[in-house]
């Protein structure tokens, strides 16, 4: 299988992240879809290092940068569900469109 | 074994030529390491005392005596070593590499001219002798400062400031350039100031007088500090370096090129500088502040008396010797003999204790300088050395008497005191008789040698002014001989008069153990004859002191040497005869009355026992002088400057008024179209702020697939 | 052969499971779909020669970040249907067109597809990414900064999740 079929694996988990993040009533699905997009991306990064012409041999800079791209997941992770839980503690509700307090 | 240390150091110097050890051998590579020890174990104490000392036991004190006794150690090894080499032209510098340091003011790259100067060790005769000097008696002081000072509500600082005052004048006695000393001379003031004024900070009774007393000393010396700032600035300026070697060379080559005439501004520099010393060794004009600093607590005084501050003044007189034209030495001959009779005279009068002893060190000092003036810079550095212990010793043992008398210090209200305080009177009465100069202890070799000295200087010019100083200072050996006696009779002889002195104690070891020590070297300092009975008194050899170090000129020739020396010497042992029995008359044997003597001379005795009134004098002119300055000053300040301040403010106002009209019209109006512009902006943008985060992420997206387009299509 | 086979195994489990998690009604239902996408990206890491990461993927993201999803979820106690088919297919039409858009141009990409089997077998990497990481020419400052960020992160979420009390509560 060339690296087309990789990309468009990582096309696809990156549009229904999207999707996810913009359709659903629902903090958590949000954060979901924001995880399912680092791992589109993080899919790409691993193909295009493997792809490289001349091979991966002492190339490894894809992969570490997806490492890079786990590690900041999950300290956004860990944040983020704090937020989540602190403002399910202030509206008691956790639907991003109830949540509108920074309108005015 | 110092004396055993000593006598074979003379030998050795005798043998010098024969045997030839040299320098180089007896002094290894490590010298110039164990030397800067000196100064520096101090120097540490110090800033671990003043860090620690508190939370140590016993508030830390046996961290500074500690390495006292250690300084003094390698001090004593290191003069012992010289001894042994015995070579009256010895310099350190000669024999072994010493480091140096370079100090540079500004460009490191400009190694010539003004731009930098380099700083070492200066280790002769002379500073190895003060050095051992100095260590030793500071660490005797200090180890009687552990019983003296106990119960002080301060004592943890006592002690740290007390090691930085040795510090200070250790690196002073080797520092080889103007400039080092000056800082050292300088970190004393400091000491001093805070020493007398130790018991001002006292946290159960503050003592007011000794605030005013540090404060006094302090602006005095501050006066002589200058002036030698002064003179160090003009020989800078003339020949770009203040190493005191390269300055004598500089000043020697400068007058032999003016066809062997001193410049006056040279005179000038010379007596800028020796009036530095006039503040520092408390000198007649400058000599106020000596009699008050006894408000601080006892071994402050012993300090400042004996090894340090006072001692610097003469140090730095002797080494300015050879900066010093003939016009300037008389000028210093004439002061120190001056001071000698005039603070002698003073003494007579007083009933406290240490204020006598104050007198009498001023009267002392002021032979060192007359000595030095005359050109017997061996005989003044000798006298300073054996006068360093016994007036130590005095202090220490007065201080050990006040202790016994619970903090009496009125000489009236004692006597009796020989039999309760055994080792205090020993020690004292031995001391008293070096200071009165009576043959055999060490006060009599000196001050006979500086005696003979002003006498060969009298002879070799012929004038009559420079026969005064002889003069003046055996009436002052008479004078001095009286006073002294008079004390020891009042203090220690008759019956108690007090009570408090019916009550006296001996006191702890710690106290009297350095009055004992001290004591010992008031007898064998000057001649160690314990070892060299047949000559005790005359002929033999030279004191040791002598043979190491020599005079730079010699005025006279060898007969008229012996025949000064044999005047001199009659002549002080005379007055040092009348003054004994007439203080035996006036106060042992009670034959004369005192007090009718001084009724008879009312007027007189009035003016002397109120010190001449120089304090009332200066404070009508030089303080009240400042004073009235300063007002003016305050007054001009008031008028003349706030006025232009005033003025100057409303003209600015009268700007800042104009300014603010423009700022109201013309930057408001502009200020405020642009916020209203902006909140109108806002209004309209505000429709897209909905608060809810989808719709952000959809614009977001948006806004991507716009960039998308704009790169993958070329839209722009 | 059965590398396509198993490059397809795992893109069905991966893209199903991530289906699933979009369209499920009950939330913790979706939770444990995007475990199945998560495992089947570690199977795709396999393949691609990166067996450090994959092993990663299984230990953060399957284990830890998925916990810390089904901790909120807990926690929170969400409505457990939510679902608006209408809004999620409004939501593919915009993003799909959106992405259609472009897939012209993505399609035929420069990059010269080469084949796996071309490249040779690789071989393990933990030994060559903990070298790069510690190499001071290398990876080595953005590694420190990583941990710097972690701790900023564990400090600030336990900072922000911690109990508030309410003024009645007082």
């Amino acid at each position: 299988m060339g690296l087309s079929a990789y990309l468009t694996v990582g096309a696809l988990l990156f549009l229904i992240g999207l999707v996810m993040v913009a359709a659903r009533r629902n903090l958590i699905y949000v954060l979901m879809g924001l995880e399912l997009i680092l791992n589109a991306a993080n899919l790409n990064l691993v193909a295009f290092n493997r792809f490289r012409p001349g091979g991966m041999e002492g190339h490894l800079d894809g992969q570490i940068g997806a490492i890079f791209v786990i590690i900041l997941a999950a300290a956004e992770a860990a944040i983020a569900l704090a937020i989540v839980l602190n403002v399910h503690s202030l509206f008691e509700t956790i639907r991003p469109d109830d949540i509108d307090a920074m309108k005015d | 074994m110092l004396a055993l240390a000593l006598q074979h150091g003379a030998e050795a110097a005798g043998h010098a030529a024969v045997a030839g050890a040299s320098a180089a051998e007896v002094f290894g590579p490590s010298t110039a390491a164990w030397l800067l020890a000196v100064p520096l174990l101090p120097l540490a104490a110090w800033v671990l005392q003043v860090c620690f000392g508190r939370f140590l036991p016993r508030q830390g004190d046996w961290l500074p005596t500690g390495a006292l006794a250690a300084a003094a150690v390698i001090a004593i090894w290191h003069f012992v070593k010289v001894l042994s080499v015995g070579d009256p032209d010895f310099a350190l510098a000669e024999a072994i590499d010493l480091p140096r340091w370079k100090f540079f003011f500004s460009d490191p790259g400009l190694t010539e001219g003004l731009a930098g100067f380099t700083a070492g060790i200066l280790y002769d005769n002379v500073s190895a002798a003060i050095l051992a000097m100095v260590a030793l008696v500071s660490f005797l002081i200090h180890l009687f400062s552990t019983g003296y000072m106990q119960g002080d509500s301060r004592y943890n600082l006592f002690f740290s400031n007390l090691a930085l005052f040795s510090f200070a004048m250790l690196a002073l006695v080797i520092s080889d350039n103007l400039l080092f000393f000056f800082v050292f001379w300088e970190i004393m003031g400091l000491c001093s100031y805070l020493l007398i004024g130790h018991l001002a900070a006292d946290k159960e009774k503050p003592k007011m007088s000794a605030a005013w007393a540090s404060m006094k000393a302090f602006m005095t010396t501050r006066i002589g500090d200058i002036c030698l700032f002064i003179g160090m600035m003009m020989m800078f300026q003339a020949f770009g370096t203040l190493s005191f070697s390269e300055l004598y060379q500089a000043v020697e080559s400068h007058v032999a090129g003016n066809g062997g005439e001193w410049s006056p501004w040279l005179t000038g520099a010379g007596v800028m500088m020796f009036l530095g010393a006039v503040g520092k060794s408390a000198q007649f004009p400058l000599h106020v502040w000596l009699p008050d600093a006894m408000e601080g607590p006892t071994p402050v005084s012993a300090m400042i008396h004996a090894a340090t501050m006072v001692s610097a003044g003469v140090y730095l007189t002797a080494r300015l010797y050879l900066m010093l034209s003939p016009t300037a030495q008389l000028i210093v001959a004439i002061v120190g003999g001056f001071t000698a009779i005039f603070a002698a005279t003073i003494g007579i009068t007083q009933y406290d204790i240490k204020k006598v002893l104050a007198w009498s060190t001023i009267s002392q000092l002021g032979y060192m300088i007359c000595a030095i003036g005359a050109g017997g810079v061996a005989a003044g550095l000798f006298h300073l050395l054996t006068h360093a212990f016994f007036k130590a010793c005095l202090f220490l043992g007065s201080g050990s008497v006040i202790h016994g008398c619970h903090h009496e210090q009125d000489m009236r209200q004692m006597g009796g005191l020989r039999k309760k305080m055994p080792l205090t009177y020993l020690s004292m009465l031995v001391s008293t008789l070096a200071i009165s100069g009576v043959p055999l202890f060490a006060g009599y070799y000196s001050k006979d040698t500086i005696i003979a000295k002003t006498l060969e200087r009298s002879m070799a010019e012929g004038s009559l002014v420079w026969s005064l100083p002889f003069y003046l200072l055996v009436a002052a050996a008479a004078i001095t001989a009286f006073y002294m006696f008079r004390l020891i009779f009042m203090t220690f002889h008759g019956k108690p008069r007090a009570h408090c002195s019916e009550h006296a104690h001996e006191s702890p070891w710690n106290m009297t153990l350095p009055l004992l020590v001290l004591g010992a070297f008031a007898v064998l300092g000057g001649k160690v004859w314990l070892l060299d009975p047949l000559h005790a008194v005359s002929g033999g050899q030279e004191p040791w002191f002598l043979r190491l170090v020599h005079d730079p000129h010699q005025f006279v020739d060898h007969a008229g040497a012996h025949h000064a020396h044999v005047t001199a010497m009659s002549a002080s042992l005379a007055a040092a005869a009348a003054g004994i029995l007439f203080a035996c008359l006036f106060y042992l044997w009670k034959r004369l009355d005192p007090a009718r003597v001084a009724a008879a001379f009312g007027g007189v005795y009035r003016l002397v026992y109120d010190k001449y009134r120089f304090d009332e004098l200066y404070l009508a002119t030089a303080v009240r002088g400042t004073m009235i300055l300063s007002a003016f000053a305050a007054w001009v300040d008031k008028t003349f400057v706030d006025g232009v301040v005033n003025n100057v403010g409303r003209v600015m106002r009268g700007l800042g008024d104009a300014s603010a009209a423009t700022d109201l019209h013309v930057v408001d109006g502009a200020v405020n179209f642009v916020g209203e512009a902006t909140v109108a902006a806002g209004q309209t943008v505000r429709r897209f702020q909905t608060g809810r985060i989808q719709q952000y992420a959809y614009f977001t997206f948006a806004g991507a697939v716009v960039l998308a387009a704009v790169v993958l299509f070329r839209v722009i | 052969m059965a590398e396509t086979v198993s490059f397809f195994f795992f893109a069905a489990i991966t893209i199903g499971c991530a289906l699933l998690a979009l369209l499920h009604r009950n939330v913790v239902n979706s939770a444990f779909s995007l475990l199945g996408t998560l495992l089947g990206l570690a199977g795709f890491y396999v393949m691609l020669g990166a067996d450090f990461l994959a092993m990663t993927q299984v230990l953060i993201y399957a284990g830890g970040i998925l916990v810390l999803i089904i901790f909120g979820l807990m926690l929170t106690q969400p409505d457990t249907n939510e679902r608006r088919m209408g809004r999620i297919l409004a939501a593919v039409a915009v993003v799909g067109t959106g992405a259609l858009a472009f897939w012209e141009k993505i399609g035929v990409a420069t990059w010269n597809a080469v084949e796996v089997a071309e490249l040779g077998e690789p071989g393990g990497t933990v030994r060559e990414i903990g070298l790069e990481f510690l190499r001071r020419d290398s990876w080595l400052l953005p590694f420190e900064f990583a941990s710097i960020v972690l701790l900023a992160g564990l400090v600030g979420s336990v900072y922000i999740a911690r109990r508030r009390f309410r003024e009645e509560e007082l």
